[in-house]
């Protein structure tokens, strides 16, 4: 008996199994990406996701996180959301990916619902497979509107990877692979009109596409003004203004789509992410009918066989039809002011280290007076059993996104818990610097 | 198809609850921090409003429903809004007390989130005064209304929720479902944000919330004994009585059910009872009435809050138009004489008695039928009679020489003004006194040592509640809004708007009294 227990694989799921976690990280590392296997090892957060539930993840070693990382927003609803793995399991009795092909039942209905919840103006949905392929799928259309090419977007922002939403976002990711275009694709500061203008004065431009708030940079908050100002401008010039929702979109600012609370009316409207409801993947493009032109010229103008599957458009419609209600809009107006102003108490009690916050809604990015500040406060809040991620293209900035269905006693753990990490991370930087003297 | 059909119905109404349950816990966690000025201002904006809208909701009550009468239920809705303000005005539950003799400081602490089952015969006055109660002690409450009276009980809980956020209460302080169901309420009796179930309802439904595990207050029914005997005044008692079961046709769990009366004066009363409106049924008659009322020997709901003229109409006995009460005689009071039970709507079975304290014995076996632990009332002059009355019968309430309906009610007693009267441990149920803003609220106490050396510090002056900054929770605004004007937020009415909205709603109030006096 004993022997035949030493030689059952400790971690079974069934279709495959793992002796141990070292093993799983060696076979990372063989099969699949030595580099991001390497960097997570480096950086100290040595995880390897297994269990999930709710707004908590676990390690293969059991260690329980709250995740206030959510992948961007993918799990916004929590992990595993028993009402979308519901509706998505009865979904699976009747439906599957779908023809993409043919009119379908479910992608209507999620179109029509998707239709309903946007800004004004809106009018056809167009789905894609994930964010990047519906970025790629929101410059086409642009392009296709205004038979123009420039598409400008902010230094450092991020758009995804696939082969247009790639030439918008840094040079890191597209000159990698040859995919650099910057006489097509001009980046401009953030936050700056005169260099927008600039761009945009030739009237040579499709569209400018902005996050909301852009999240991979850190959560910079737009200057009040700034993007009412780029609209108007888009307008004067000619050219569409896209707003990409994928982070700031499904009631986490605290309205259904962040770009409402400027009272701007895009012309294109992208989400994705939290609309899959972490459980199947799915994306969408929102067009105004200006936009929609190529939907009535040439319907197969883009195909994509993933896009919009149907089991998908059964998941957004039911992770849609939890942000649209009443009680999760109030629910997230509480849970932004409960945690930002805990975060506010945490600050002023570290004023020369936890430099700012920048917030708004369920949106935050914390400031650290070290340029890569958020990493040292990522690896001590995973310690202390929360996961949060710095900001890639900002790495003094921690991404720090809690659920919009959090709870009171959660939030106030979470509180404690962050508390705790930002000291440890204070601690050690300055012990750093004291060493360095 | 089958399978769309099922995707498509899948009930929304669980989860919605559940999250106004979160959502109400977040409210509540805000609410009990609240200090007692702003509390004492949310409570009068909800109960005036509450009040400026109880004729209309009377009269959308009885039209949904189809039970009572709208006129009455104006007094109940009044009774329940702005005369629970009279009644609890000088109370605080809110505020700290201090004893500095006993060296104990008591801080009150809400349950948190209260749900709130009301039910189809009094809708709004219920939801009225449930809410109010919850709001007098910094709770949340969600409403789950009789499926009867969802839309009425929806509209009187919006007038109040709108109210009090108005006021400054948080958002989802006061939030109700709008489509009842069986298996929704029982998700929410036995959801764990749930603090406390206050059930006004049917047995089942009380039980089943004494069930869930959640701390319950719950209420059994009533089956009313009305005690007359040979010293009481008998006009007046004859016409209370025929006031009380006439009134809002005998929907209120405290009318009378059946009526006792001493043999010596029994033709008397009966006599002045049919001048107050009574109709005094043959045997045949009565039958007849029995037969229609408990056809299988369960009351005909049909029946509930229906008028006299109208329920012997269907029991195929000729009465006059102006007929208010049927009267039923009958021999013994035992379960197989279905006129001894509960009998909401305005027939009242009549038992004639040698003596009072046969009589007395009389009350007790009506009380053993049912109505266990809820009320009893007596018409009497003689204080040994009423006495071993309150002694011997298994209620809590006992309404002297007033009706009962508005007595045990406390709307025309000093009891507590309540539409949920606890039936105490007789009735099987955790409370025995009239529910009550005090059922809903904790007492935290800081009690110091003992010894004399020890000294109290000194509390006054002091106090852990706050009036909130603003709206709560506040919009969540970008946090570098501030370089911007902010667009405008719907700012509270000026103190003289105020005050003459009051004064309105008074003029209003006083408009409608006079009008059901005339009436």
């Amino acid at each position: 008996m004993d022997s035949s227990e030493a030689t059952e694989p400790r971690f079974d799921y069934g279709a495959f199994s793992f002796a141990s976690k070292s093993e799983v990280l060696a076979k990372a590392k063989e099969f699949w990406n030595p580099d991001k296997t390497q960097f997570w090892s480096d950086a100290g957060i040595p995880l390897v996701i297994d269990r999930r539930e709710e707004y908590f993840i676990y390690d293969m070693s059991g260690k329980r996180l709250i995740d206030v990382h959510l992948n961007g927003g993918t799990f916004n609803l929590g992990h595993r959301n028993a009402e979308v793995v519901q509706a998505v399991t009865l979904a699976m009795q009747h439906f599957d990916i779908g023809n993409h092909h043919f009119p379908s039942l479910a992608r209507t209905a999620l179109a029509e619902a998707l239709v309903a919840s946007a800004p004004p103006g809106i009018g056809k949905v167009v789905y894609a497979s994930g964010g990047g392929e519906a970025i790629d799928i929101a410059l086409k259309t642009a392009r296709h509107a205004t038979q123009k090419r420039k598409i400008i977007s902010i230094v450092k922002a991020y758009h995804g990877h696939t082969g247009l939403a790639v030439g918008t976002g840094d040079d890191r990711f597209s000159k990698l692979f040859l995919s650099d275009r910057p006489e097509e694709f001009p980046h401009v500061p953030f936050n700056d009109l005169e260099a927008m203008e600039r761009e945009l004065r030739g009237r040579d431009v499709a569209a400018v596409i902005m996050e909301t708030i852009p999240a991979t940079y850190g959560f910079p908050l737009p200057d009040p003004g700034y993007l009412e100002a780029v609209k108007s401008m888009c307008e004067r010039y000619d050219a569409l203004y896209i707003a990409d929702e994928v982070q700031t979109g499904l009631m986490r600012t605290g309205e259904l789509w962040g770009i409402t609370k400027h009272g701007i009316a895009p012309d294109i409207l992208v989400t994705g992410k939290g609309i899959s409801g972490g459980m199947y993947p799915i994306a969408a493009v929102l067009l105004n009918e200006r936009c929609a032109g190529w939907l009535r010229e040439d319907g197969f103008g883009h195909i994509s066989t993933f896009g919009g599957a149907e089991l998908g458009c059964i998941a957004a419609l039911k992770s849609l039809e939890i942000c649209v209600r009443p009680e999760t809009r109030s629910m997230v107006h509480y849970i932004a002011d409960f945690i930002g102003a805990g975060l506010r108490r945490i600050q002023a009690e570290h004023p020369d280290w936890f430099v700012g916050i920048r917030q708004n809604g369920v949106v935050m990015g914390l400031e650290f007076a070290h340029p890569q500040g958020a990493k040292f406060v990522m690896r001590h809040l995973y310690d202390n059993g929360v996961w949060a991620i710095f900001s890639t293209l900002d790495p003094r900035v921690l991404q720090f996104k809690p659920g919009i269905l959090l709870k009171p006693e959660l939030a106030e753990e979470l509180l404690d818990r962050v508390e705790v990490g930002i000291s440890k991370a204070w601690r050690e930087v300055r012990g750093a610097r004291g060493r360095l003297r | 198809m089958s399978e769309t059909v099922e995707l498509a119905t899948q009930p929304l109404g669980i989860p919605r609850g559940r999250a106004m349950l979160e959502r109400a816990e977040w409210a509540g966690r805000a609410f009990a921090r609240y200090d007692a000025p702003t509390v004492r201002r949310i409570v009068a904006a909800a109960a005036e409003a509450g009040a400026a809208r109880s004729k209309e909701l009377a009269e959308q009550a009885v039209a949904e429903t189809g039970f009572g009468v709208a006129e009455h239920k104006v007094i109940k809705n009044l009774a329940c809004s702005t005369g629970l303000l009279e009644t609890y005005g000088d109370h605080d539950y809110v505020s700290m007390r201090l004893d500095p003799a006993g060296k104990i400081v008591e801080i009150p602490r809400p349950a948190g989130v209260v749900l709130a089952l009301t039910p189809s015969t009094n809708p709004v006055a219920t939801v009225y005064f449930k809410i109010l109660i919850a709001l007098m002690t910094r709770n949340a409450i969600v409403i789950s209304p009789h499926p009867y009276a969802s839309r009425v009980c929806a509209e009187a809980a919006r007038t109040m929720a709108d109210a009090a956020v108005a006021a400054g209460a948080p958002d989802g302080a006061v939030q109700w479902v709008e489509e009842p169901s069986i298996p929704l309420v029982s998700a929410l009796m036995t959801d764990p944000r749930t603090d406390v179930i206050v059930a006004t309802g049917g047995t089942a439904m009380v039980r089943a919330a004494y069930r869930s595990g959640n701390p319950a207050i719950g209420v059994g029914p009533g089956n009313v004994p009305v005690l007359v005997d040979r010293t009481a005044n008998l006009q007046r008692a004859a016409q209370r009585i025929v006031d009380s079961k006439s009134f809002d046709n005998s929907v209120l769990c405290t009318n009378e059910s059946v009526l006792i009366v001493e043999e010596a004066v029994a033709d008397r009363l009966l006599q002045h009872m049919r001048h107050a409106g009574a109709y005094l049924l043959s045997d045949p008659e009565r039958d007849q009435v029995r037969a229609a009322l408990f056809p299988d020997g369960h009351f005909d709901i049909r029946f509930v809050g229906k008028d006299a003229a109208w329920v012997a109409e269907q029991a195929g006995v000729r009465v006059g138009p102006r007929t208010r009460v049927l009267l039923a005689p009958f021999d013994l009071p035992v379960p197989e004489e279905m006129l001894a039970h509960e009998k909401l709507c305005p027939v009242l079975g009549v038992l004639r008695v040698p003596s009072a304290a046969r009589g007395v014995e009389a009350a007790s076996a009506i009380l053993r039928i049912g109505g266990a632990g809820h009320s009893a009332a007596i018409h009497s002059e003689d204080p040994h009679t009423i006495m071993s009355y309150g002694a011997a019968a298994r209620v809590l309430r006992v309404a002297v020489n007033v009706g009962n309906s508005l007595g045990s009610s406390g709307i025309e007693t000093n009891l507590a003004p309540s539409m949920t009267i606890g039936t105490g441990y007789f009735g099987r149920s955790s409370v025995g006194e009239n529910l009550q803003p005090e059922h809903l609220v904790n007492w935290t106490r800081l009690a110091y040592n003992a010894e004399a050396t020890e000294v109290m510090a000194d509390f006054s002056g002091l106090s852990p509640w706050r009036a909130p900054a603003g709206p709560v929770p506040a919009y969540p605004l970008a946090s570098n809004a501030g370089q911007q004007p902010v667009a405008p937020v719907a700012s509270a009415p000026q103190r003289d708007q105020v005050d003459e909205l009051r004064e309105e709603i008074r003029r209003l109030i006083v408009d409608e009294l006079r009008e059901i006096i005339r009436g």
